[in-house]
């Protein structure tokens, strides 16, 4: 199959590559460029174990071509932690307060409520469970990732206003 | 020798041993996106692997043509069932003692099945080259009920089975049965149903559902044929059991195979199977020299790797009018889809089902299991219990409801009545079972206390005073479950699978600096045992978790073990690993004796060290013990410090709890809103309260998800109308309640830490605790007992035949 030349940017890079029109993003990021965080649980949609943030937004990489990202901005997980490697509060809080297990859904998980904590800094609990409920996790039951996600919150709160 | 300025208490801290609610140290790597599961590995020239598979419940296969997608460039070869027959590896062995298609062989069994598999250069190409294959069927009648399957007229299923009497359970008393299995005294138990002023009969469906990992199973196959050497990656719960079956079925020696679990991202029982995946992988590696990729997607894990339950139970209870049990008998109808390949101890075809008499003290009980084959997927595994608990479980839970209704008694007083006394453990079971440790009462009222019962049931009486006004369309259930799980399989006299006992293994090296590393038989999936297992050595032998890497999953470098599932980590490997670290502590002590100039009697350990009675200033630490076993070891003594150790547990384990739920059901909607869960468990020891707690949130999310909405529904024609997650029911944050978690510790006699084991605790107590729920906010109104799942159709459709709707 004839392939095209796509261009975007990933994690703050510049990337560019050949690939074929229907390849699907999440194949793209993880087999051409080697970023395996982020994964495939269902191909439906339904799972969110591939979330991926595209153009500001939280995206199911699984049902996106490579080729709707051309020219986009893509952050996954591995672009979370800062450039020296310090940890983003919410990668710190899911391990503080035990909000995963066998580790799949996390990447998605956590790329999802950076967005939703840019969307609105200070959820209540209730919102929280509604932004991340189209990610899907098997282990935990979500309680302890809600209360991590909330702590990620509050802390960056925190952050901000003794910045201010 | 100075003394130490360091309190006890500062370093028993410093070893975050038992008991410590230690952070993971597995959450680096999962929480930056560095996990290494199998889909994220890529090897030089790997080539992918993909199914042609069923469209049909059962038809015979008139036609495999596949020289257009032979011709599609990019694909490298199609295996079909006629390659592997010169193999022999049409077929393969089953853990239960059948036999599976490996592809189909003249006939498809159930919708999903694999008929061929492309091997292509990538994952599209074979997407595509499976599109181009055409295969031509003569479609069959299906069979979907286990009752039907059991009619004197039933289509035939298994045409290789047919002429065979008798299967590995014994005789088969009919084409499409497997296997009878009895436990229990028949003629007793039919006396005291005879006897008895009060009898209660139901037919309790756990409904078929699939344990559904958001990782689905893969693998990845690399066979070297310069060296000989097979190396597979892959989804494996018991990766040496697998190493052992790969080689009986290829004939390649043990010692040329080398099984590697890397992460698992989840498992719940869907991974302890061998399926045709891994095997066609493993030829199409031996075919093309070039490692081979298989990653099954979400609609193909749901049609053919291991569901679970599909039990059809028939409960009787046989009581005084006190509601004092007297008897208790069952019948099970057990589908097993069309090959038996459940995962239980070759010993038990029903797994330990017979531990229905649950946690009271039954006089005398009946079981009889029937498995039969039908045309749905294979499996019956244990998906977040051990084997066949949960089902038994919920039997004598929802029973014991069912009688307390007929008695017009409580239930939580029922169940109070009927408890086993905590005097009497030991317990024997009247089907086959030594409790081993309980206090039920306790915990019971516990339960019962927190959450202010009494206070609840009056609360209910007003809400269905109000409902008869008509004030609220809302109906309030409260559901009570106690429950005993049995796990820890399993001590070697009653326990093996394919002949391999059940035992398990734990290797400790402790280096010079005094850090060590242990490799154990099983393999996390999210139970985090590189950070519980540490602890349990640091408690053991002095040395820091911190300083404790634990390794799992390679054959090649872990002792042997039969792997993770029906919650057997803690009990056996758990085991193990303290019974390694005491075998380096006798040694160390012998080293300490030596270097202190005392008699070994005449030390004690205190925490991290060795020290002199009555002389607490005179002592060695472990550290410093590390060291001297690799430079001064007493004269005749092995230098080094290293042990290891194969637990065969003397008994299983007997984890219990007690679960209430409150429930508030919309009449008109079937909406059901989970108010409150308590979950109360006793599982022993515990080593890491943070992990029990979040291993007891998960199994309740997943009880939630079976009771409240997972069902495999297949249609008349075999067709599984629910095979992508828009259909098949796993809750999101939003329906999954808040848990409240609590514990009393019991712990076991025979376990060397007295750990009992607790991640499938949850689920087993979980499903009862909100089925009956939802049956009893109704109970007032005359229903006896409404199948699970528990889904607003179903509730409403409760409510409608209860003439409740609007």
């Amino acid at each position: 199959m004839q392939k095209m030349h796509v261009k975007l940017t990933v994690n703050g890079r510049e990337v560019e590559a050949l690939a074929e029109p229907r390849t699907l993003l999440i194949h793209f990021l993880r087999e051409q460029l080697s970023l395996t965080g982020a994964h495939i649980g269902c191909d439906t949609s339904h799972c969110g174990a591939c979330t991926i943030d595209l153009n500001g937004k939280s995206v199911k990489s699984c049902t996106v071509f490579v080729a709707q990202a051309n020219g986009a901005k893509v952050t996954t997980i591995e672009g979370m932690a800062a450039a020296d490697g310090t940890l983003h509060p919410l990668q710190e809080a899911f391990r503080e307060h035990h909000g995963l297990q066998c580790g799949f859904c996390t990447p998605g998980m956590i790329t999802r409520a950076w967005r939703l904590l840019q969307e609105n800094p200070n959820p209540t609990e209730a919102e929280i469970r509604m932004g991340i409920s189209g990610n899907l996790c098997r282990c935990t039951g979500y309680q302890n990732i809600v209360k991590a996600i909330r702590a990620a919150a509050e802390r960056l709160q925190s952050t901000k206003e003794a910045a201010e | 020798m100075s003394a130490n300025p360091e309190s006890a208490e500062a370093r028993k801290q410093k070893l975050e041993g038992l008991g410590t609610k230690r952070k993971r140290v597995e959450d680096a790597r999962f929480t930056q996106g560095k996990g290494h599961y199998v889909d994220d590995m890529k090897l030089p020239g790997m080539l992918f692997g993909d199914f042609v598979r069923s469209a049909y419940g059962h038809a015979r296969i008139k036609a495999i043509r596949k020289d257009k997608a032979l011709a599609l460039p990019g694909v490298k070869a199609v295996l079909t069932a006629e390659e592997l027959k010169p193999l022999k590896l049409h077929y393969m062995p089953t853990l239960a003692g059948d036999v599976q298609a490996v592809l189909a062989d003249g006939k498809v069994l159930f919708q999903g099945q694999e008929i061929a598999f492309v091997i292509a250069e990538d994952r599209y190409i074979a997407a595509d080259a499976v599109e181009l294959i055409e295969v031509e069927y003569e479609e069959l009648p299906a069979l979907v009920d286990p009752t039907k399957a059991m009619a004197a007229d039933a289509p035939v299923l298994r045409e290789d089975l047919q002429g065979k009497t008798s299967g590995a359970h014994g005789p088969r008393k009919h084409h499409n049965h497997i296997f009878t299995w009895e436990v229990g005294d028949a003629a007793g138990t039919a006396k005291a149903f005879k006897d008895a002023p009060v009898t209660v009969k139901e037919m309790i469906t756990y409904q078929r559902v699939h344990p559904c990992p958001i990782e689905t199973c893969g693998c990845v196959a690399s066979m070297d044929k310069i060296n000989g050497q097979l190396t597979v990656w892959g989804t494996f719960q018991a990766p040496h059991a697998v190493r052992t079956v790969a080689s009986l079925i290829s004939g390649i020696p043990e010692h040329k195979i080398r099984i590697i679990s890397p992460d698992i991202g989840g498992g719940f029982g869907n991974k302890v199977g061998v399926y045709p995946g891994y095997i066609c992988s493993i030829v199409a590696s031996i075919v093309t020299g070039v490692p081979v990729k298989w990653i099954e997607d979400r609609s193909e894990n749901l049609l053919a790797t291991a569901f679970a339950r599909d039990y059809h139970m028939t409960g009787e209870i046989a009581a005084t009018k006190e509601g004092r049990i007297t008897g208790l008998r069952c019948h099970v109808l057990a589908d097993h889809g069309a090959f038996d390949a459940c995962a239980d101890p070759t010993k038990y075809p029903a797994g330990f089902f017979n531990i229905c008499t649950g946690s009271y003290d039954i006089p005398v009980a009946h079981l009889t299991v029937d498995g039969v084959y039908t045309n749905k997927a294979p499996g019956g595994v244990a998906y977040r219990c051990s084997f066949r608990v949960t089902e038994a479980s919920y039997m004598i839970e929802r029973m014991i409801d069912i009688l307390a209704r007929k008695l017009n008694l409580d239930p939580a007083e029922v169940r109070k009545r009927n408890f086993i006394r905590k005097e009497q453990f030991p317990y024997q079971s009247a089907l086959g079972w030594e409790y081993d440790s309980g206090d039920y009462h306790t915990a019971l009222e516990k339960a019962l206390k927190t959450v202010n019962y009494t206070g609840l049931r009056e609360e209910q009486r007003k809400n269905r005073e109000a409902f008869a006004r008509g004030e609220t369309r809302k109906l309030m259930g409260i559901g009570v479950s106690f429950f005993t799980e049995i796990v820890g399989a399993g001590p070697i006299k009653n326990c093996d699978i394919l002949g391999l006992g059940m035992f398990d293994s734990c290797e400790i090296r402790v280096h010079p600096t005094g850090s060590a590393i242990a490799r154990l038989g099983t393999i996390s999936q999210g139970q985090g045992h590189a950070t519980t297992f540490a602890q349990i050595i640091a408690s053991e032998i002095g040395i820091p978790a911190a300083n404790i890497t634990v390794e799992e999953g390679d054959t090649d470098t872990a002792p042997y073990g039969l792997g993770t599932y029906g919650s057997r980590s803690t009990p056996v490997a758990g085991a193990a690993t303290a019974m390694a670290g005491r075998k380096i502590r006798a040694k160390a002590q012998m080293i300490a004796a030596y270097l202190l100039e005392v008699h070994d009697d005449d030390l004690e350990w205190d925490i991290d060290r060795f020290r002199v009675k009555g002389a607490p200033e005179r002592f060695k630490t472990m550290a410093e013990l590390a060291f001297s076993a690799y430079n001064k070891v007493p004269p005749g003594m092995e230098p080094g410090l290293e042990a290891v150790s194969y637990y065969d547990p003397p008994n299983m384990t007997y984890p219990f709890g007690a679960y209430i739920c409150v429930a508030d059901i919309d009449v008109d909607t079937g909406v059901t809103e989970i108010r409150r869960f308590y979950a109360l468990d006793d599982c022993g020891t515990r080593i890491n309260p943070m992990i029990i707690e979040g291993q007891v949130h998960g199994g309740l999310t997943e009880a939630l998800a079976i009771a409240m909405g997972q069902e495999m529904h297949y249609d008349e024609l075999g067709n599984l109308k629910n095979s992508t997650l828009m259909d098949y029911f796993l809750p999101t944050a939003v329906e999954t309640p808040v848990w409240e978690t609590d514990f009393t510790v019991t712990p076991s006699p025979h376990h060397p830490i007295g750990a009992k084991g607790v991640g499938e605790s949850p689920n087993v107590g979980g499903v009862s605790a909100f089925s009956n729920a939802v049956n009893d906010a109704f109970a007032h109104l005359g229903l006896t007992h409404t199948q699970m799942p528990h889904d607003h159709w179903r509730v409403w459709k409760t409510a409608e035949r209860l003439k409740l709707t609007a």
